[in-house]
């Protein structure tokens, strides 16, 4: 079974307690309409479980078939580097049916943040490194397809449904305490 | 599950058609390590398919030296449509007529759905399969099984 080989550590998105007793981490693209479906499902179980799950997301953009997933993931990026990686994160899931170069712009104004700057780290590729390594790090974790999910370090392969995912995470959550 | 090809067996040889009037025999990839990937069939509904996947890796496979084929039960014209609308740049073989029958050779044959099984081999520059792995139909196997496989083989 894969299981993945980068730690979370001081470089990812995380949102919820650093010290919960699970995590689950997505490895996803901003265009893939999967990714989309899985977004408000994440934001049910984070409800759901609180305090006890963290969450992380990393990018997975399948640029050959997804021409906006990687200028978008670098956007959720610039945002990051301006402490508001996660409400990027949102409006991009949340206006996906409408997702092109143009929108990004629209949504850096959004958040208040400055368009020339965020046109200057897409020309010059500020945040692709950053997302070429998210994505190399999850093929090595067996990350195949997106989204892709890992409770506690495990490849989940369930559906990406609410009580699918409650049922797993509550599966990790009883083994962690044994 | 059948019993697909294990590592030290001589990876049988094939000629299959890789578009509607070329063929590609294993025997013209010699010297190189083959990344063969038996799949089930185009068009599955997900993003990020298998062979999505190894498109987007495609770079490092290439690091490798390596030549990834995709084989399935497909005729070369549904893989010339597929290859097309994902936009793949690897060469899709069509194990079609008699159907399956490279399939079989390798153990990766499903004859109750007659279709090949999510089957890896990777198959080092002598011609002898260095690595394999068998995935539940569902389950895309990744491509991290590939790349370890890969980075093992003898330089």
């Amino acid at each position: 079974m894969s299981k993945l080989k980068v730690p979370v550590g001081p470089d990812d998105h995380v949102q919820g307690d650093p010290a919960a007793a699970c995590t689950l981490v997505e490895y996803g693209d901003y265009e893939c309409p999967y990714c989309g479906l899985v977004h408000p499902t994440v934001k049910r179980v984070q409800k759901h479980f609180g305090k006890r799950l963290r969450f992380v997301f990393r990018h997975f953009p399948l640029t050959q078939m997804h021409p906006f997933a990687e200028p978008a993931a670098e956007t959720a990026e610039f945002a990051g580097a301006h402490k508001k990686f996660w409400e990027m994160h949102d409006l991009l899931y949340e206006n996906q049916d409408r997702l092109d170069l143009a929108l990004l712009p629209v949504l850096a104004e959004q958040l208040k943040l400055s368009v020339s700057d965020l046109g200057n780290a897409l020309i010059q590729g500020t945040y692709r490194a950053r997302v070429r390594a998210d994505f190399a790090g999850g093929v090595r974790s067996g990350v195949n397809g997106t989204p892709t999910l890992f409770i506690n370090g495990e490849r989940y392969d369930g559906a990406p449904e609410y009580q699918e995912l409650v049922d797993g995470i509550d599966e990790a959550l009883a083994s962690s305490v044994r | 599950m059948p019993a697909i090809l294990p590592a030290g067996t001589r990876a049988p040889e094939f000629r299959l058609p890789v578009t509607p009037d070329k063929q590609l025999s294993l025997g013209d990839l010699r010297g190189k390590p083959v990344i063969l990937a038996f799949y089930p069939a185009d068009w599955s509904p997900v993003c990020g398919d298998q062979m999505a996947l190894y498109n987007e890796v495609l770079p490092e496979f290439q690091r490798f030296g390596a030549e990834i084929l995709g084989i399935s039960v497909d005729g070369a014209w549904c893989h010339a449509a597929f290859a097309k609308a994902r936009h793949l740049r690897f060469p899709l073989l069509a194990d079609f007529e008699p159907k399956g029958r490279v399939a079989v050779e390798y153990g990766a044959y499903r004859s109750k759905d007659g279709v090949a099984e999510r089957a890896l081999f990777v198959i080092g520059k002598d011609g002898v399969i260095a690595w394999s792995y068998c995935s539940p139909i569902t389950v895309n196997p990744g491509a991290d099984g590939i790349l370890e496989a890969l980075e093992s083989l003898p330089k």
